[in-house]
């Protein structure tokens, strides 16, 4: 199978249960597992490939002019990561259905897992860092969504928040590592990384680029100091603790550190850094991890200890140590799984998962014990279990390795780590599971059914069969090691064994087991000794320090936020003007160019009734219907305008906006008062005054300026001109421009058009669900109600014109290509037509007459004009290129037929749309607000007969 | 008097009045402003296309042409800002039927308001 659809068939499936839900949890489940399957086996048929020892490669060019190219890269490293994901996915599934409740929402976990699951396979699948760091982010964000899965816990809400907060700063400088990384070698691909090994390592920005990629591994894989985010994950659902903390998220930062080892390692900064924070987390884990009494969070601390253990092998930067990194990898993800569903059955039997109050359950869960006990042991290293191999690997690693001068000490703490961590799974099995039986469990514990424990069961298969057999797996890991390796050294060994002979690791192995048993055996004093020593709360120290980081950020934003609108629009005149003046007195102006070119007396006359209506708004603004008539003076103006200087499409387009926004301006003004009251004193009203005519200075300014001068560089205009015709088909430029040569632009805006509509639309609803409804319904009118709701000249005069106005829309929309008019203006004078009817006939005759409803409108523009646009794909051209010819139907004339004139239909319903849904919404508060609308307007009819005996306002009822 | 000194003119008038009005305190003054505005970038984006007479864009036989693209898109930007002003009244109006009130400014807050505000 193609690498691309094994990465994308998560995330395609991840809608499917989503939208499943009410097609019940068995479907939900079952798709999941499904899609699941089908990427697994899809992985597999890749197997045979990557056993002979090829790369599968493939990609497509995205934006490669930054380097970011979709390439995907399949190697035994990938291999085995994706394996991972994919199989322990599949039980995490399994397990997951019979763990949720009913009240879980199951198709939401299962849409996150797929989101997440998605994202890990990419991580390991990509081949270029670019595109692996936004899986790395993508992991990040799916993984808040399902460690906070229980909304309803805080938490789960803090313990999503806490990792989101901590594995995004690593993101945030793993980017920057990866940048400055890409950059060294040249290329964002890492096939090409991974072949630069010297020029990375002698680039002075080797050391950046090298702290800033750990600092992303280290929080995405808990390393000390940033392990304290995974405990708190906990709060998760388990099958979500079981697949994250096991094989997934964690391992992310594991697989980033061994994907980059062959070109960051070996280096003592590498060794330092990476050796010193391994060994800390892993000791600091272990020895938290025994006086843990939650379940959960003993396995945490424990995971947290096992990845500082892989992080150490990687950071010894030999091949030996990589290889077993490799295994350990493997092998945790097979007991660790197991535990962490083992954990969640017991919690889910018993209702809690405090070791405490448990005890005994050997007799009662039988099967559940068989898997704990196994899984444990192999996690403590007991022989002939998968733990035990990785582990002595680990100590005979170790004991060559030398850290700041004494030779013992790596050693001696690597035995410390297992010490502990041997005691913390003898606590494990013998607190819960040995013991005599209680009778006050909070539940009546029993074995799950088999969905429950079969999936860990599975696990334990890998456990046992690779620790008595490891031959079976020994190539396989050995594969995988030399492409973690990448040919940068020789691996040694050629076989897995379980016996080496009396080797140190041995003396060391059994060191730990009988200190193991020996801490056990003392758990109650040393549990008083460590309740009694005072430690860091790392929580405690992360709140704080998240804390203080919010009152800076709220004394920073409440200083210059103060909820007034006036100081932000005075401050940002303030800053526009002074920076303009700035620009104008540092910068060049050359002499004026153009002439002035005479004004006469018509052309004064209309200035002089445009700067009179704006100065009568000034003063007059009080007022507020008379201030919508001066507006409407200003906006005709403006119009004549447009006609004068050669705009004819523009001053349609304004004419038909203004009458629009002036009815609009009304029907709000229907609600709002009447009149503006003087607040502010005559000082500050000065100094707004001041404020204002400096703005409008500055505009005069630059505007003259400009006026007299020819623009520096020739306009593109010229182009546009020369090629309207022969390319476009049309001679009204500007039509042509709007939908051909910038119709890209064009469909950006009338989608801004129709969302607008709908966010008017969708605030509407919100205000007539609200508390503002009864306000609406109660409301007096403050103005006397003509006496004739629609009145009859009128609703005759708009009912014969519709037709006209109809065919004058239809006109302009057709002769828009070529001359004045198109889509736009056309879309507005077909909504003034509309809206004359809602006008006259009240809204319920309108409305009953309304065959499709306006949303339906604008989503029929929208996606006509995109169609259109991709119309043009199946002719093999970039999108929205359109296309015309000449046809020719006697007794016709010779006509054009363009595929410019159906986008620009598209345009026009999406005009038409969102016009009418924006007033319609407006009308409907008026509507409200009416007690009583009348269906029928002026249909005289003698056999309906409308009175409502209720009204007292009828006047049939007055007479009577 | 020259058609660039009254068109340059309009505009700055235009924007001083819009810019008062903006800096008045209640929503329908303010929303005023803002429409006055409105001309003055649109007329102010057209005449970057230099001010021509007689000559629209639609191709015959002519020999000169004003300048088409600051057209396309001021035709757009007049659409556009229909849409916004419709939104920017509905939000008025809201809030006006939501608090009983149109001022335009939150009231000042003091220092014991802001923690709860932080929330």
């Amino acid at each position: 199978m193609s690498l691309f659809l094994i990465v994308a068939l998560p995330f395609l499936g991840a809608l499917l249960p989503g939208l499943m839900n009410n097609a019940g949890r068995q479907a939900c489940a079952g798709v999941t597992f499904t899609i699941t399957l089908a990427a697994f086996v899809g992985l597999l048929t890749n197997l045979p490939a990557i056993l002979a020892g090829e790369v599968v490669q493939t990609g497509v060019s995205w934006l490669p002019a930054i380097g970011l190219n979709v390439n995907l890269m399949l190697d035994p490293l990938g291999f085995f990561f994706a394996l991972l994901i994919l199989g322990i996915g599949l039980l995490i599934i399994t397990y997951a259905r019979f763990y949720l409740s009913r009240e879980d929402n199951m198709g939401e976990f299962f849409t996150y897992l797929l989101l997440f699951q998605g994202a890990m396979v990419g991580i390991v699948l990509s081949d270029n860092i670019l595109l692996l760091l936004i899986f790395w982010e993508l992991t990040s964000l799916s993984s808040f969504l399902l460690i906070g899965y229980w909304k309803h816990l805080p938490e789960g809400r803090q313990g999503a928040r806490m990792a989101l907060a901590v594995t995004g700063m690593g993101g945030l400088a793993l980017i920057g590592g990866m940048l400055i990384l890409g950059n060294i070698a040249g290329s964002y691909d890492l096939s090409v990384i991974l072949q630069n090994r010297d020029i990375i390592q002698e680039s002075p920005l080797y050391l950046p680029a090298l702290i800033l990629i750990l600092l992303g591994c280290f929080t995405k894989s808990a390393q000390f100091p940033f392990h304290f985010w995974l405990p708190h994950a906990m709060a998760a659902p388990t099958p979500v603790s079981a697949y994250l903390h096991s094989a997934t998220m964690v391992k992310a930062g594991i697989f980033l550190m061994a994907r980059l080892w062959p070109v960051l390692s070996g280096t003592s900064e590498w060794f330092y850094i990476v050796t010193t924070a391994g060994l800390i987390t892993m000791v600091l884990g272990a020895v938290i991890a025994l006086f843990k009494h939650d379940l959960k969070a003993l396995l945490a601390f424990s995971t947290v200890s096992h990845l500082g253990l892989i992080t150490m092998l990687l950071g010894t930067g030999t091949a030996f140590g990589a290889m077993a990194a490799v295994f350990h990898i493997l092998n945790h993800a097979t007991f660790k799984a197991a535990l962490f569903m083992s954990a969640g059955i017991v919690d889910h039997e018993t209702h809690t998962r405090d070791i405490r109050r448990l005890g005994g359950l050997r007799h009662l869960m039988p099967i559940t014990f068989g898997i704990v006990t196994l899984a444990a042991l192999s996690m403590a290293g007991i022989p002939f279990l998968n733990g035990f191999l990785s582990k002595e690997m680990m100590l005979e690693e170790v004991y060559h390795t030398t850290l700041f001068g004494p030779t013992w000490l790596v050693p001696a703490l690597a035995v410390l780590g297992s010490l502990f961590s041997a005691a913390y799974c003898f606590r494990l099995i013998g607190h819960t599971f040995l013991g005599p039986k209680r009778d006050d469990y909070p539940a009546k514990p029993h074995d799950p059914g088999a969905g429950m424990w079969l999936p860990p069961a599975l696990l334990i298969v890998p456990v046992v069969v690779i620790g008595c057999a490891p031959f079976l797996v020994q190539n396989f890991v050995f594969l995988v090691a030399d492409a973690v390796i990448g040919g940068t050294a020789e691996l040694e060994v050629k076989y897995i064994k379980i016996w080496h002979g009396l080797v140190p690791a041995l003396y060391m192995s059994i060191a730990a087991v009988v200190g193991g048993l020996i801490v056990v055996a003392l758990f109650n004093p040393l549990l008083r000794l460590w309740d009694a020593t005072p430690r860091p709360e790392a929580k405690t120290i992360f709140d704080a320090l998240i804390a203080s980081v919010v009152a800076v950020a709220q004394k920073a934003i409440h200083g210059i936020h103060t909820g007034a609108f006036s100081r932000y629009a005075g401050i940002a005149a303030v800053t526009i003007t002074v920076a303009g003046y700035y620009a104008w007195v540092t910068g060049i102006s050359g002499a004026p160019t153009r002439a002035l070119q005479p004004a006469g007396p018509v052309e004064i006359a209309g200035w002089v009734m445009l700067v009179a209506a704006t100065a009568g708004l000034v003063f007059l603004h009080r007022n507020r219907l008379l201030s919508l008539i001066l507006i409407g003076i200003v906006g005709l103006m403006v119009s004549v305008g447009f006609v004068f200087f050669s705009a004819p499409d523009l001053a349609m387009t304004q004419i038909t906006v203004e009458v629009v926004t002036i009815i609009l301006l009304l029907l709000a003004l229907n609600f709002l008062p009447n009149r503006t009251p003087i607040e502010s004193s005559v000082l500050k009203r000065a100094r707004d005054g001041v404020l204002a005519v400096g703005a409008g200075l500055a505009t005069f300014a630059m505007a003259y300026h400009f006026l007299l001068r020819d623009a520096v560089a020739n306009p593109i205009s010229e182009f546009h001109l020369a090629n309207s015709y022969k390319g476009g088909g049309g001679t009204n430029v500007v039509n042509v421009i709007l939908v051909d040569f910038r119709g890209f632009d064009t469909f950006g805006e009338i989608i801004v058009l129709g969302i607008a509509a709908l966010l008017i639309y969708a605030l509407t609803e919100s205000l007539l669900d609200g508390p503002v409804r009864a306000r609406l319904l109660n409301r007096k009118p403050d103005q006397p109600r003509a006496g004739d709701r629609h009145p009859m000249m009128m609703v005759v005069l708009t009912r014969v014109i519709m037709p006209v106005v109809l065919l004058v829309g239809f006109y302009i929309f057709l002769r828009g290509h070529n001359e004045p008019g198109g889509g736009f203006i056309a879309g507005l004078v077909v909504s003034i037509g509309v809206v004359m009817q809602y006008m006259a006939s009240g809204f319920s005759w309108t409305s009953a007459r309304l065959r499709y409803p306006y949303h339906g409108i604008i989503g029929a523009g929208v996606l006509i004009a995109g169609l259109t646009g991709i119309g043009s794909w199946f002719a093999g051209k970039p999108f929205l290129t359109s296309d015309f010819t000449y046809v020719r139907i006697p007794p016709f004339e010779k006509f054009e037929l363009a595929t410019a004139a159906l986008f620009d239909l598209g345009v026009f319903l999406a005009v038409v749309g969102a016009v009418m849904l924006s007033l319609e919404s407006f009308s409907r508060l008026a509507r409200r607000a009416h007690v009583k609308d009348s269906e029928h307007p002026m249909d005289i009819d003698p056999s309906r007969d409308e009175v409502d005996p209720a009204d007292p306002s009828n006047p049939r009822m007055e007479g009577a | 008097m020259g058609l660039e000194l009254l068109v340059a003119s309009a505009i700055g008038i235009l924007t001083a009045a819009g810019m008062y009005l903006t800096l008045r305190l209640r929503t329908f003054p303010v929303i005023m402003g803002i429409s006055l505005l409105t001309y003055a970038v649109n007329v102010f984006l057209f005449a970057s296309g230099r001010l021509t007479v007689g000559a629209p864009p639609i191709l015959t036989d002519a020999a000169t042409y004003t300048d088409p693209l600051p057209q396309a898109l001021v035709l757009t930007a007049i659409v556009i800002s229909f849409g916004m002003t419709a939104v920017v009244v509905m939000i008025a109006l809201g809030a006006y039927l939501g608090a009983g009130e149109d001022r335009v400014n939150d009231p000042e807050i003091n220092d014991e308001d802001t923690t709860e505000r932080s929330i």
